[in-house]
């Protein structure tokens, strides 16, 4: 599979959140703001390419029967890891994601890509992959979470985690309109029946767009078949 | 006594894990198309849980806390609880075999559940004593096992409607559970 292949089926035709529907923990949570979905996937991001990394390295010397667990093991000495540098250096971020950060061990998109994947595959292909699912994960949580935050707080905010919180970018306040949007704000949204309506909104949306795309291409294959027998 | 009360009605009501705290999402819109498998899967995720965070607080206690090694939690309970999972899936091969058969694939997908995890993770944090955990354990699993098996019925009815082609299957299940979300905000008056 070359590598352009990898990454429009792992962002678009088989994306994690809505086609494939794994790993949705974190997308309910994590979505109330844009920050937060940004810092999640980063880390999912970082822990897909180490994990698919080694266990594509070494994936000629392990036994079948215990390849789960041994995935497992390396998924979460990864998560250790990554959970320990953004303890230390983006505190703020990782206050934000609370239990979320250790919970990426059992999301079922790492341990779903180390056995679909990364255990077939060179090296090369399993890293791009890595990539480009932590890419549609990312892609998946952003869509959520831009809803979430703009109807849901009214304005968007970006804050620096690694300068300890500082606020870099705020969109209707560079306007100078940020009373307003805000006091106009759907507080239900940053609430769990907010995360639960938007979600599945979007994910209709989505649905409705792939069975649109579907018929046309089943209406000009159809076009085409027809065209053939008539000049036949 | 009446605070032990107070912490299984908050666990099962007022903090549900599944509509409040987010944890568990994948098992519930995945399994929770019939009744008699929301059940089963309730009752073996308990069975789980409670197992697993015992094991898993008296290994914190007793090992991690005192080596100062608690960077090593993920690693020691992703072990013990996948280790677990396997021990149940082989009593269960034992003596139900045919709620085996039943269960199929989910079985040993309950070690990803977010469920298990997150009460090891989380009795750490609020700091319980032993009784503690083994209350706050099951009436965590009792509670998600009451949502499980609600959404399944509302589900087995949404399938006897007729739904609009974009929301059929998980979008409408989703706002129905987000009609369930705002139900239990009425219990947060309670405790």
């Amino acid at each position: 599979m070359k590598a352009k292949e990898i990454f429009k089926e792992d962002i678009f035709t088989k994306n994690p959140i809505y086609i494939l529907m794994l790993g949705m923990c974190p997308s309910l949570a994590i979505t109330t703001s844009i920050d937060n979905a940004l810092g999640m996937t980063l880390a999912v991001t970082l822990v897909l390419v180490l994990t698919n990394l080694v266990v594509s390295l070494i994936r000629k010397f392990i036994p079948t029967e215990v390849r789960l667990p041994v995935y497992i093991i390396i998924i979460a000495t990864f998560v250790t890891c990554i959970s320990l540098l953004v303890e230390a250096y983006a505190y703020s971020l990782y206050e934000s994601l609370g239990i979320f950060l250790p919970l990426i061990t059992v999301n079922c998109i790492v341990l779903g890509r180390a056995e679909a994947f990364a255990s077939r595959n060179k090296v090369g292909h399993s890293v791009l992959d890595g990539l480009a699912t932590g890419l549609g994960f990312g892609l998946g949580l952003l869509s959520i979470s831009f809803v979430r935050e703009l109807l849901g707080t009214g304005n968007i905010v970006l804050h620096n985690p690694f300068a300890n919180g500082k606020e870099i970018f705020n969109l209707f306040g560079l306007m100078g309109i940020e009373e307003i949007t805000t006091k106009y704000a759907i507080n239900l949204l940053t609430s769990g029946t907010g995360a639960f309506l938007v979600f599945g909104l979007l994910m209709a949306a989505v649905a409705a767009f792939t069975n649109y795309r579907n018929n046309k291409k089943e209406k000009s294959v159809q076009v085409n078949v027809k065209e053939v027998s008539e000049n036949a | 006594m009446l605070s032990y009360l107070s912490l299984a009605i908050s666990c099962v009501l007022v903090s549900n894990i599944v509509l409040t705290q987010f944890l568990g999402i994948c098992p519930f819109l995945g399994v929770s198309k019939s009744k008699k498998s929301a059940l089963g899967m309730g009752l073996a995720v308990m069975g789980v849980t409670v197992s697993s965070s015992l094991i898993t607080f008296g290994l914190y206690k007793l090992v991690l806390a005192p080596l100062e090694i608690q960077y090593m939690q993920t690693v020691v309970y992703i072990l013990v609880i996948a280790a677990l999972v396997q021990f149940v899936e082989m009593l269960i091969k034992k003596f139900f075999p045919t709620l085996y058969e039943a269960f199929g694939v989910y079985l040993p997908l309950i070690t990803t559940n977010c469920v298990v995890l997150g009460v090891c993770l989380n009795v750490v944090n609020l700091d319980y004593n032993l009784l503690q955990v083994l209350v706050y354990s099951l009436s965590v699993t009792l509670g998600y096992m009451l949502v499980l098996f609600v959404f399944s019925a509302i589900r087995e009815q949404l399938e006897r409607n007729s739904v609009p082609k974009a929301f059929k299957g998980v979008p409408i299940a989703l706002i129905a559970a987000a009609c369930m979300a705002l139900a239990f905000n009425a219990f947060s008056g309670i405790i």
